[in-house]
């Protein structure tokens, strides 16, 4: 049996999202830019993926720009923010345990004068709203703050945060990375104070490469790429319009279904923890709870004592199971995942630590595949001590 | 554009009756590399020199640099190639070639000749002397030098005239192909594919073994041992790189033996299987990457504790190199980035805190006997899980 358990990596592509691609990639391959028909044909898929998009998010199609994907739109959102609002203020606040497609562009800032401040995380992987708060100054003029932790599914209660930053600053602009979060929650913008919001297509059946930013109206940012004016001006760029198509798709099945999956994959997670639980050294890293108002329910994290990680993940793969390992950890090049630390995980569990991710294509019986291969394979890696 | 090259060859030109087998080994080898260039060449040795004509258009500094990594050449002259030989010609050529080739003449000059076709009408001081005479006539920037001249430019009278005046160096050595053949014990590391490097740098082929231990070791690390397999046999030729699953064997000894003997004692075995393999494959010696004192298994100690299981004998080329001169060879040859991924071997998984660093061989081959039961049959599924890849 083959058990991919790594979706929050990547997912495999709808077959909606790979028959309208073929489509586009041999018959409609025009650029929507052209004149003629063909440019039209080619530019009905992107208007049509847009208005699939604001649907889900209740918003304008125009409040959509189509982006490589997640990296992309986090990088637009931070990047293109500071720059146009860099005579406000150089003030940006971030939590502790981001995406490094966050982090990175926000070091970058850091090092071209920008101030970072980072809220910390408590045990559950949850932002306190009232320290939030406390960071907020005049000069503040970016939160950024991810919806659904990557890597131990952590859920932050996005309303309350840009309300508690609001409070302080109306003018702070509110991103969040809802690149985990997108397709598998309801998420509306205006409604929970979101400016900025960014999605990716692959983490939802959908083609990698393909992503959008969400802008609210009257925001300003700055163009990332510039070139032919794509986009509104926002992301030059001939339209990749194949994966902008399978993009909409994806979205569409995701929300056409969004219930039904989110209790395939609970009943998943379900079978995951109970058989689990019974294997002795396993400690489950937060989000245990099947309550998806809680924590994400494709993501579980589960550290087992004494076995390294990368360990686990090649024996679980000489068996078809396919999952994360917590941290890229060898003893040449420690890189401690910054998540596991920043909710507490104890020193000696953060290298010890993988991460099952769910999708709705997963079964209880694939649960019960891999709970029987880590009870036969936990106890020889135990008996294994690195020293 | 230079339409041929020169190839010159230091150390074969000193063999005695068998220097053809290095000859052709050499032809060979420049056949093969030139495969990968855009442009048909022709190879032909004559009279103790090798000739490469391009015979379309070709890339000029690509063919350098795949010749350059061609052990056994010393030096590669891109030359001109003259078929009408009438010393009128060769003059005027001489003037054309030196034009081409250098815009400002103002500097000091030899000309040297050589002439194997004897019945040519000029001896070889005289076409010096005479070269010199058109070129100074023609150029009157120029000088000659005949003590330290700036520029050499040879004249080569043989079936056809050759006149060249730059010289690349080569990577020097000798042939591979010639030197027979040996079993690498390839790790992943920095040092063992610079090890191969240069045993093959004189003139050896040779296999590889690798030892894989899932689920301890990764894929990710059997692939970039596999491509550094790649990267060396461009100065190698084929490797038939052989993936021996060592995890039982490990395992065993992890349980059975003291843990401070861990790294000797799986290294025994490596090398046990390593000799079997070669001479399986009909290798004559084996080579590693160790270097005194580096790690605590190659210890003066440790080494001859590994030393002493097998009879072949191991070449070590890198024994006396600090590991800075390593680097250094391993970034020359492109190996260094691909050693530096983090992907763990089984050398550095397994390894105890405090490994022992001048081991006893007695008490070596007394903990070795706990494993006496079990070890036959672990030896034999070893083999039988070996795994060929070929690359180059």
């Amino acid at each position: 049996m083959e058990a991919y358990f790594d979706n929050a990596a990547t997912t495999k592509a709808a077959s909606e999202v790979v028959d309208i691609m073929m489509k586009v990639l041999s018959e409609d391959y025009g650029n929507p830019s052209s004149k003629h028909t063909k440019g039209l044909d080619a530019e009905e898929y992107i208007d049509n993926s847009r208005k699939i998009i604001a649907d889900t998010l209740k918003c304008d199609a125009k409040n959509i720009i189509f982006t490589s994907g997640g990296t992309e739109a986090n990088n637009h959102a931070l990047i293109g923010t500071a720059l146009a609002y860099e005579r406000t203020g150089k003030h940006i606040i971030t939590t502790a345990f981001e995406h490094a497609s966050v982090n990175e562009p926000l070091l970058f800032l850091e090092k071209k004068g920008y101030e970072i401040s980072f809220v910390s995380v408590d045990n559950e992987g949850h932002v306190d709203a009232d320290e939030l708060k406390s960071m907020v100054r005049d000069d503040t003029i970016l939160v950024s703050v991810m919806h659904v932790n990557n890597e131990v599914g952590a859920l932050q209660d996005i309303k309350k945060l840009s309300e508690a930053v609001k409070s302080v600053n109306s003018r702070v602009i509110f991103h969040v990375d809802a690149i985990q979060g997108y397709g598998k929650y309801r998420i509306f913008p205006k409604k929970q104070g979101i400016d900025l919001m960014s999605a990716s297509g692959h983490k939802i059946n959908g083609p990698k490469g393909s992503g959008f930013l969400y802008k609210g109206d009257k925001l300003k940012t700055f163009p990332y790429l510039y070139g032919g004016g794509q986009e509104k001006g926002m992301r030059s760029g001939t339209e990749n319009v194949p994966a902008i198509a399978g993009l909409g798709a994806a979205v569409k099945q995701m929300y056409d279904n969004l219930d039904d999956r989110r209790r395939l994959i609970i009943e998943v997670k379900q079978a995951l923890i109970d058989g689990i639980s019974e294997i002795e050294g396993a400690v489950f890293n937060i989000n245990r709870s099947l309550d998806a108002n809680v924590g994400a329910p494709h993501i579980l994290s589960v550290s087992f004592e004494g076995v390294r990680g990368q360990v686990l993940l090649n024996a679980l793969q000489d068996n078809k199971i396919y999952v994360s390992s917590g941290s890229a950890c060898s003893s040449n090049h420690p890189q401690i995942s910054g998540t596991l630390k920043a909710i507490g995980v104890s020193e000696k569990l953060l290298d010890s630590t993988i991460r099952f991710s769910m999708s709705f294509e997963n079964t209880v019986r694939q649960a019960e595949y891999v709970v029987k291969v880590l009870k036969e394979q936990i106890p020889v890696l135990q008996k294994f001590k690195r020293y | 554009m230079y339409k041929a090259f020169l190839i010159k060859y230091s150390e074969i030109g000193i063999k005695g009756k068998n220097r053809y087998v290095f000859e052709d080994a050499l032809v060979r080898n420049i056949v093969k590399a030139l495969e990968g260039v855009d442009g048909v060449f022709d190879v032909s040795k004559e009279q103790g020199r090798i000739y490469i004509e391009a015979k379309s258009d070709y890339d000029y500094e690509e063919t350098c640099e795949v010749l350059q990594k061609v052990f056994g050449i010393a030096a590669i002259c891109p030359t001109e190639l003259v078929e009408d030989k009438s010393w009128e010609n060769v003059c005027k050529r001489v003037c054309e070639f030196v034009d081409g080739q250098y815009e400002d003449k103002n500097f000091t000059f030899k000309v040297f000749a050589k002439r194997s076709d004897k019945t040519y009408p000029f001896t070889s001081p005289e076409i010096g002397r005479e070269a010199g005479a058109v070129l100074i006539d023609r150029f009157p920037e120029m000088s000659v030098d005949v003590h330290e001249p700036e520029v050499k430019i040879t004249v080569e009278i043989r079936s056809c005239a050759y006149i060249y005046s730059k010289s690349i160096p080569g990577s020097g050595g000798m042939p591979v192909g010639c030197g027979g053949k040996a079993m690498l014990l390839l790790s992943g590391g920095i040092d063992s594919p610079v090890a191969g490097y240069m045993i093959a740098k004189r003139g050896v082929n040779m296999d590889a073994v690798y030892f894989h231990a899932p689920p301890y070791t990764s894929e990710r690390a059997k692939k970039k041992v596999v491509d550094l397999a790649r990267k060396i046999s461009v100065y190698t030729g084929k490797i038939r790189l052989h993936v021996i699953n060592f995890t039982e064997i490990q395992m065993a000894i992890y349980e059975k033996c003291p843990h401070d003997e861990l790294t000797i004692i799986m290294r025994r075995y490596m090398m046990r299987i390593a000799e079997k393999l070669a001479i399986d494959s009909g290798c004559l010696s084996l080579i590693t990457g160790e270097s005194i004192g580096q790690v605590a298994s190659q210890t003066m100690q440790s080494l001859a504790a590994t030393n002493e299981v097998c009879t072949l004998p191991v070449f070590r080329p890198l024994i006396a190199f600090d590991k800075q001169d390593i680097i250094s060879v391993s970034e020359r040859i492109d190996t260094f980035e691909t050693s530096i991924l983090p992907y763990e071997d089984c050398c550095t998984t397994f390894v105890a805190k405090h490994p022992v660093t001048k081991p006893d061989v007695m008490v070596i081959r007394k903990s070795e006997t706990k494993l006496e039961d079990v070890i036959g049959e672990m030896l034999e599924r070893a083999y039988s899980s070996d795994e060929i890849i070929e690359v180059g």
